[in-house]
């Protein structure tokens, strides 16, 4: 496996990332990087450890690590998952906060902890961690729950103050969304992107057919973490398989945006023929710079949610027969 | 009956097993006998739609308005609020269609 970390490897244009990942030969990992600047997003990361849990410890090679910034590789415990030991000398004291290093859940006790444990960490005002950590928890949630995935899901976030954003990336190696839609939706999960999309329509779950779903499952998680990252105006992907899929960032003067039950008729890019992932990288960049609040923006989700079980619903009125 | 989720859950309640506990051991049996509960949220800031689903989704599929009008819910913060009227909306529509058709 190979993969090639540049100095702007972000959402906006993670295309380049992606096309040089090769997921070929998953005994050994060559990690190659720009020999002056490193600039990763915390799903590249997250990705990455998948790739070298995969391979083994002692088959991850790094190329030319150069860059001074690679200490930030460091810094996000990277190099607890190779054998090679890192070249850069950090203080670990140093931007104490503002960061979570990549760690790795694999039950629901850790997954609280490490929730309790965030906040603090990020050093972000009490009054917008309520999005973050619904965020997290239902996307750790999903893993540990659908994906099958022996390694647990694999996580790390970077607060960026400049753009008061936070970045954060949920990676595993599990069965990926198109296997855990089959059961019950094989129709609609064709393909890896066919599968991406129908799982983000609110009300559909991987393991019921039933409205309103089973007594553990709505199938509601991706539909509201969609929805916060368009109502913040953020970048939010999804990949898993071949499948990619990319909410893309509305004008910047429509105050409040339309939410859509279906992810076709949202702003956004996708493609088919990405290098195969197996399991799923969910990616997303949440703005703290929204001044609604949580609960207006819940409020919008609720109305949405709700007109799309009613005209789900009314499909299947029987018309009156008229003679 | 009366039960402090703070206490089982944390001030996040995301913890779905914790949820699925107090459905099975709690919500359902007082529900099955024709009892009040109370579901007090103080010090709870935040929870997510999967947490209060897997609370209850089944006391209301189950129990329908015997549910809806013996779970009382108290100290809400509007987080918790507004994800417990969504649950509630989602699953009383959904009541009387069993499954999707295509």
């Amino acid at each position: 496996m190979k993969v090639t970390l540049s100095n702007s490897d972000y959402l906006r244009n993670f295309d380049r990332f992606i096309s040089s990942l090769d997921f070929s030969d998953p005994e050994h990992l060559y990690i190659y990087s720009h020999p002056k600047w490193i600039n990763v997003h915390p799903a590249v990361l997250a990705l990455i450890v998948v790739m070298a849990m995969r391979a083994g410890k002692q088959n991850v090679m790094f190329e030319n690590l150069t860059a001074t910034s690679g200490s930030y590789l460091d810094r996000m415990g990277l190099f607890e998952f190779t054998h090679q030991e890192s070249p850069y000398t950090i203080q670990k004291k140093e931007e104490s906060g503002r960061f979570i290093p990549v760690t790795v859940i694999k039950n629901s006790t850790e997954q609280s902890r490490f929730i309790t444990d965030m906040i603090p960490l990020l050093h972000l005002p009490a009054d917008k961690t309520d999005a973050i950590k619904y965020t997290v928890g239902e996307l750790l949630r999903n893993v540990l729950e659908h994906s099958e995935s022996t390694n647990g899901a694999i996580v790390a976030a970077q607060y960026y103050k400049k753009s008061n954003t936070i970045r954060i990336g949920i990676c595993d190696s599990g069965i990926g969304i198109k296997k855990s839609l089959q059961q019950y939706w094989a129709s609609r999960s064709k393909t890896d992107i066919e599968a991406i999309k129908w799982a983000m329509v609110p009300g559909i779950s991987g393991t019921t057919r039933k409205e309103g779903g089973t007594e553990d499952n709505a199938g509601a998680g991706l539909f509201f973490i969609k929805s916060i990252a368009q109502i913040a105006r953020s970048y939010f992907m999804i990949y898993s398989g071949s499948g990619i899929y990319k909410l893309l960032l509305h004008d910047k003067r429509i105050e409040k945006p339309r939410l859509h039950p279906d992810p076709d008729d949202d702003r956004h890019s996708e493609r088919n023929d990405a290098p195969y992932l197996q399991g799923a990288l969910v990616a997303i960049d949440l703005s703290l710079e929204n001044k609604s609040e949580f609960t207006q923006l819940l409020s919008a989700i609720r109305e949405v949610y709700g007109r799309a079980v009613r005209d789900r619903k009314r499909k299947k009125y029987k018309e009156p027969k008229f003679i | 009956m009366l039960i402090e989720v703070k206490d089982l859950a944390g001030d996040f309640a995301e913890n779905k097993d914790v949820a699925k506990k107090l459905r099975l051991n709690k919500i359902m049996p007082t529900l099955a006998d024709g009892e009040e509960i109370v579901l007090d949220f103080s010090g709870v800031s935040g929870t997510t739609q999967s947490f209060i689903h897997a609370l209850l989704s089944e006391p209301i599929r189950q129990f329908r308005d015997v549910a809806l009008e013996k779970i009382k819910y108290k100290n809400c913060s509007d987080v918790v609020r507004e994800v417990i009227k969504t649950v509630y909306e989602y699953m009383q529509e959904s009541l009387d269609s069993e499954s999707y058709e295509e």
